[in-house]
């Protein structure tokens, strides 16, 4: 097949030509695949082709060996290794002849393939002469060839593991980055592939870092590639100390001071790609500090991994006026721009977490400088000194903010109305929104809203929400946070009196014809719920009142008739904004009695509309009102029965959405919802809804996560139906038995553990469901054959003591329901499994309530179960 | 290689309400079905501790339940049907009303007078009211009578009582109180204390549970007056040793309720759903305005009425465990009113009354009137249509029950059992 002309059709204007192209590549592949990769090996390789089809033919390629969803990366994978060997020797020799292509798009694209290889095959132990025939030739090469393959060693270092790479090879290519690094190279190109490289390969310097004439070497030379005349290599050489600041956090002790000198340096002279990544090197030691304080409470501790050098705190006389300087660096109109990132915008966002990590220690630093701006006549002072109140708002401790607030208060209402700079006004009001959120609520002692500007606070934030767009989207920001901090205020908020007219003003919003900019309309909507939420008792009537008004605009986004696509995407939207209310109000309502009776006159019509909500769509439901679903079910109970029949296909529809797996864990959620409000009326659907969620289980399509609420699911199920899963006992269980295999198997890193704990927990409450179900039933020596298993896995959990508070709480749960429904036959299993002795005497001694509470249940089962 | 993106959150909150809502949805799914399994196990534990299986009853049937004549509780069928079982305690239909009825500890009535009266036993003067099953929470508090109909549904101060600021309210705590609703100040009045915070006390002695009860339930806030998180007052009743003086301060003591005659609770009993010889009750006209039966219009009968159970074999029972034989139906009238075992039929004594002997029913000398009430869910209890009896012939009276306490082998140190009500007696450690 002559495959040039193919790769240029592919790339024509003319889409039937185009389509034709693609299709007879699609066949290629299909039928003759080594063939297939090994004529696009060959077209890169090939200097006598042009250079769109050896690129082309590159990307193919790679898109041959990798994807980003993990069953289709596996599939990829698998295919590759089990491909004829000539045929893949004779690929990559195709690919590393490519690295010394005069070309300089054919090198760039072999060096990506190159590593994709790498990261399949050198895990399995195979091209183990890859990285020796990269390195051989790095200093004898020509300029654009060394280049290319430090380069591919750049990316083969993004691919790999460190733990595949043996430390001798790991030496070699360090020594050969950090050559290619060093102000000795001439050629540009190569000094700033090294840099980009050492990037990628500092996740393998662990041992080079731990050594201090090793570490002292590559230190210097990141150092001096950042004062190189080329600016590339500068802003690259700063990613690499970003990179350094995390990973080697314990090690800079020695440099810092070296360091902040450089930063200083590049943050206020050089151009702006650089001086960011200056300030975001500053930015990564307050993650750094923050994660270790957090952790720790500051103090060395014995288990303490990391200790906190405190780099922030030594630099905080120096860096905070940096930072501010840094702040009246403003763009016009950045505010308008969703992508805008400036060096203003990273000063304040740094002196945010410097806030956060030294705490009080700034306040002295920064309150000068907020004084002498905020009423100067250049907008650009008076939105630096705003900015700079506002990002310090988190960290340091109330007693020390709150007399700074009170004094600033009036002026910042003022200047939230009155300022005639719209950048001053949108920083205001964010500002006013982080006072609510971190200096208002019942944690903090002395209240800075009190009964006299209470009035006030509402009055101007309502006419900010008249604002432009990114003002207004601010101000609603302010008045969730305001709302939020009446959360647990008790019976009488001090928002009542307000509560109509602040909603009426939200629903204004909604209608403004500019609501779709600033995402204006979505902070609209979401504030209202917060207001909803915190709302109390008093204010219940207007919430009810409220339930229609949604209930009409949830219905007029169902009026329009043949919508185009983008369109019909703000359609799908504003019915998410709308369900997202109705869920918040269903269940704020359903939460008490009287309101919930006179709210349910409305549920039938609600009902409604979610159904036709859903027929919008064809292939998927609607997340958001799948969530409201639920909520009504909940409200509903039994009655819900009768919108079953119309909403079970979108129900299963839900469940077979694997692509947006978040939508099939909401539904997932909602099957346990109606299980427990339909009880034995959900038999009917029964069939369907276990088909699917065993189908699901078994699915390597499905995302992980969904998988152990299914398996809690299946619990709400069984006690839903009690002796009636009968029918599905066998399949449940064995689904069952094969995740907690599973969920035994080797530890691993936290994510993975946690993982596991979520899985046991889940296999827990599916156990714990069928057993309390099955109680008081004939049927309940089904479940005898399975008690040994049961017990089997409690003891492994026991033992292997990686299990978290809930898992031991359900575990433990799980033991009494089986001593409670099995009863004595099942008396000599559980006296000789070690979770009714060791396991049960650790929970009832735990200091935690929920699982003292599960552990005396379980003893009490036992005892009755052993006794009778 | 790109440069890195290095863009960060700049004005906007780290998390979106969105996610907030799936995140709430979540956090309520969890506690849902968290509360679905407290209740399949809470009832698991109290059908585990009856000492065995209790007859089925029609459900239609218990839809009101006439404890005693003392209680006129005819409206309250009516809430039961508008205010749906689950929502208390979650609990299925049928499941539940059974539950309900199963629930409560059930006194036999005094027909003589236990031995050790003095050591082994306390005493009070029962309020007058619906008695009925307190059960808090998920911050809210609800009150079911006896057959399983909702009283009151309100916020209360008992831990998961009402939707308070510190958070009490949550899932994971619950109370069951056993309580009579006195009207006329709108108070409950605990008379026994089941479970206490997620703590079941089911297993602990009477004495144990009244120190518990004491405690807790001051320090609770319930006994404060009402406010809006708390609407109706809960109170303890005193309780007495049963001595001389315990059990005179009940019967002539001035209570802020009006009596309906004094309960006697045995020490060492555990709370025993169903009816128990461990607690009795007593009735003289002093201490009581109800103490002979009157039928449904509050008029007293010129004869004893009794409700009896009738079996497969024409057999006609009490509701006790095991069930005491009154005598044999007429094959006639079953047929003839298209009669069916299992139904409960209202009978007079006539003239010929109870006969005994060696202290066991020989002979009763009934007269069919017709079916009981479709309400009634249990027929009498022997010791009730015993006691009904003996008030109409020869009651137990005051003196007897003193002259009891006072008799020679009765008298025998009973001083420290006042503290040990305060203290908790050390070897009580179930809870």
């Amino acid at each position: 097949m002559e495959v040039t002309q193919v790769l240029l059709n592919a790339q024509s204007i003319d889409g039937t030509v185009r389509k034709n192209a693609e299709e007879s590549l699609k066949q290629f592949q299909e039928q003759n695949l080594p063939g297939f990769l090994l004529s696009l090996s060959g077209e890169l390789a090939n200097e006598e082709k042009p250079v769109e089809t050896r690129k082309l033919a590159g990307l193919i390629l790679k898109n041959a060996l990798d994807a980003k969803e993990q069953p289709r990366k596996f599939e990829l994978v698998q295919r590759w290794l089990s491909l004829d060997s000539n045929a893949k020797s004779q690929i990559k020799a195709c690919l590393l002849k490519t690295l010394s292509s005069p070309v300089s798009d054919a090198r760039s694209t072999a060096s990506q393939v190159i590593a994709k290889v790498a990261g399949i095959e050198l895990p399995q132990k195979q091209w183990p002469e890859l990285i020796g025939s990269l390195l051989s030739n790095v200093h004898q090469l020509p300029a654009h060839a060394k280049q290319a393959t430090l380069e591919t060693l750049g990316y083969l270092c993004e691919e790999v593991s460190p733990d595949v790479i043996d430390q001798d090879q790991v030496n070699k290519i360090l020594t050969a980055v950090v050559q290619g690094m060093s102000a000795s190279e001439r050629n540009t190109d190569v000094r700033l592939a090294a840099t980009r490289a050492l990037y990628n390969a500092l996740g393998f310097a662990q041992a080079n870092f731990s050594n201090d004439m090793e570490r002292d070497y590559i230190m210097r030379v990141v150092c001096e590639a950042t004062l190189s005349p080329e600016v590339r290599i500068r802003q690259a050489a700063f990613e690499c100390l970003v990179s350094i600041s995390s990973t080697y956090y314990e090690k800079l002790a020695p440099y810092i001071q070296d360091i902040f000198n450089i930063t200083a340096k590049a943050v206020r002279e050089d151009e702006e790609p650089v001086a960011l990544q200056a300030i975001e090197f500053w930015s990564s030691i307050c993650d750094e500090e923050i994660d270790i304080l957090e952790e720790y409470g500051g103090d060395f501790t014995g288990d303490s991994d990391i200790p906190c050098f405190y780099f922030i705190k030594q630099a905080l006389p120096a860096l905070v006026p940096m930072l501010l300087e840094m702040l009246l660096k403003q763009e016009e109109d950045q505010d308008l721009d969703e992508g805008a990132w400036n060096i203003a915008m990273a000063g304040g966002t740094c002196l945010g977490l410097v806030a956060r990590t030294v705490g009080d220690d700034i306040v002295p630093l920064v309150v000068p400088f907020i004084e002498e701006n905020i009423t100067k006549p250049d907008w650009r002072q008076r939105e630096a000194a705003t900015y700079a109140f506002g990002s310090i708002l988190e960290g340091p401790s109330p007693e020390k903010l709150i007399p700074l607030v009170n004094a600033a208060l009036t002026f910042m209402l003022s200047a939230l109305n009155k300022d005639p700079n719209s950048h001053v006004k949108d920083t205001t009001a964010w500002t006013l929104g982080r006072i609510f959120e971190f200096l208002h609520g019942s944690a903090v002692d002395s209240p800075i809203f009190t009964q006299a500007n209470c009035q006030q606070i509402v009055t101007v934030l309502l006419q900010s929400m008249k604002d432009t767009p990114n003002v207004a989207e601010k101000a609603c920001g302010a008045l969730y946070f305001l709302a939020q901090g009446y959360e647990e205020v008790g019976p009488s908020s001090p928002l009542t009196p307000f509560f109509q007219e602040i909603v009426q003003s939200l629903l204004t919003v909604t209608h403004r014809e500019d609501a779709g900019e600033s995402r204006l309309r979505t902070a609209a909507y979401e504030t209202l719920n917060e207001v909803v939420r915190c709302s109390t008792d008093e204010t219940a009537p207007l919430v009810l009142q409220l339930v229609p008004v949604i209930m009409m605009e949830l219905h007029n986004t169902l009026e329009g008739q043949k919508l185009s696509s983008d369109e019909r995407e703000k359609q799908s939207e504003l019915q998410g904004l709308l369900c997202g209310c109705l869920q918040v109000i269903i269940q704020k309502l359903g939460s008490s009695e009287p309101t919930k009776y006179v709210f349910m006159r409305y549920a039938d019509q609600i009902m409604g509309l979610f159904l036709r909500v859903f027929a919008c769509r064809s292939a998927t439901v609607h997340e958001e009102a799948m969530l409201a679903i639920g909520a009504l079910a909940y409200a509903t109970g039994p009655d819900f029965a009768k919108y079953m029949p119309e909403f079970y296909r979108y129900l299963e529809m839900g469940l077979q959405n694997f692509e947006e797996y978040q939508v099939c864990a909401v539904t997932v959620g909602v099957v346990g919802d109606i299980s427990r409000a339909l009880e034995e009326k959900i038999v009917p659907y029964c069939d369907g809804i276990m088909t699917q969620l065993l189908k699901n289980l078994s699915s390597n399509q499905l995302h992980r996560s969904v998988k152990p609420p299914i398996f809690s699911c299946f619990g709400d199920i069984a006690l839903a139906v009690g002796e009636y899963f009968e029918k599905y006992l066998m399949w449940a269980m064995s689904a069952l038995q094969r995740a907690a295999e599973l969920s035994t198997h080797a530890a691993g890193d936290d994510e993975l553990t946690e993982y596991r704990n979520s899985l046991r927990n889940g296999i827990l409450e599916a156990y714990s469901g069928i057993f309390q179900g099955f109680k008081n039933s004939p049927k309940t020596h089904l479940l005898i054959p399975y008690a040994p298993h049961v017990l089997q896995f409690l003891d492994g959990i026991y033992v292997e003591k990686d299990m978290d508070d809930v898992v031991m709480k359900t575990a433990i749960g799980v033991l009494g329901d089986l001593a409670d429904t099995l009863g004595s036959p099942a008396a000599t299993l559980i006296q000789q499994s070690l979770s009714s002795k060791d396991f049960l005497n650790e929970c009832l001694s735990s200091e935690d309530h929920m699982i003292k509470e599960s552990a005396e249940w379980a003893k009490l089962a036992i005892s009755r179960a052993i006794s009778v | 290689m790109a440069p890195h993106d290095l863009r960060r959150p700049f004005k906007r909150a780290a998390i979106t309400d969105q996610q907030k809502r799936r995140e709430l949805s979540l956090l309520r799914q969890a506690q849902n079905r968290r509360e679905a399994q407290q209740q399949a196990r809470c009832l698991a534990s109290s059908i585990l501790s009856l000492q065995s299986p209790v007859p089925e009853s029609e459900p239609e049937q218990s839809d009101i339940e006439l404890e005693n004549a003392s209680e006129t509780e005819q409206e309250s069928g009516a809430l039961s049907k508008d205010l749906d079982v689950r929502r208390a305690s979650k609990l299925r239909g049928p499941e539940a009303r059974n539950w309900f009825a199963r629930q409560l500890m059930l006194p036999e009535w005094m027909i003589d007078v236990p031995d050790r009266l003095s050591q082994d036993w306390y005493v009070f003067a029962r309020p007058a009211g619906k008695r009925c099953f307190v059960v808090s929470s998920n911050g809210t508090t609800v009150s079911r009578q006896r057959n399983g109909s909702i009283l009151h549904h309100f916020p209360s101060a008992l831990p998961a009582g009402a939707k308070t600021r510190d958070g009490s309210g949550s899932a994971q705590s619950y109370c069951i109180l056993d309580c009579i609703f006195h009207e006329l100040d709108q108070t409950y009045y605990v008379i026994d204390i089941v479970c206490w915070n997620g703590y079941s006390l089911y297993d602990c002695t009477a004495e144990f549970r009244f120190y518990w009860l004491n405690s807790k339930l001051e320090e609770s806030g319930a006994c404060n007056p009402p406010s809006h998180y708390h609407k109706f007052r809960f109170t303890a009743v005193p309780v007495y040793n049963c001595d001389q003086s315990g059990l005179y301060a009940a019967y002539t003591g001035v209570m802020p309720y009006v009596k309906d005659g004094l309960l006697f609770y045995n020490k060492h009993a555990h709370y025993q759903t169903g009816n128990t010889p461990l607690v009795l009750v007593w009735k003289d006209e002093d201490c009581s305005q109800y103490v002979i039966d009157t039928d449904s219009k509050g008029e007293i009968p010129s004869q004893q009425q009794v409700v009896l159970e009738l079996q497969d074999d024409r057999k006609l029972v009490t509701s006790d465990e095991p069930p005491v034989l009154f005598g044999c139906l007429d094959g006639d009238i079953i047929e003839k009113s298209g009669l069916h075992s299992g139904n409960l039929l209202r009978f007079a004594i006539s003239d010929g009354g109870l006969s005994f002997v060696d202290g066991k029913l020989e002979k009763a000398d009934l007269n069919y009137l017709g079916k009981a009430n479709r309400a009634r869910a249990f027929a009498d209890t022997y010791s009730k249509v015993l006691f009904q009896f003996m008030v109409r012939h020869s009651p137990l009276k005051i003196d007897d029950l003193l002259a009891s306490i006072n008799s020679p082998d009765d008298q025998e140190n009973n001083s420290s059992d006042i503290e040990m009500l305060l203290n908790a007696p050390s070897r009580v450690t179930t809870v």
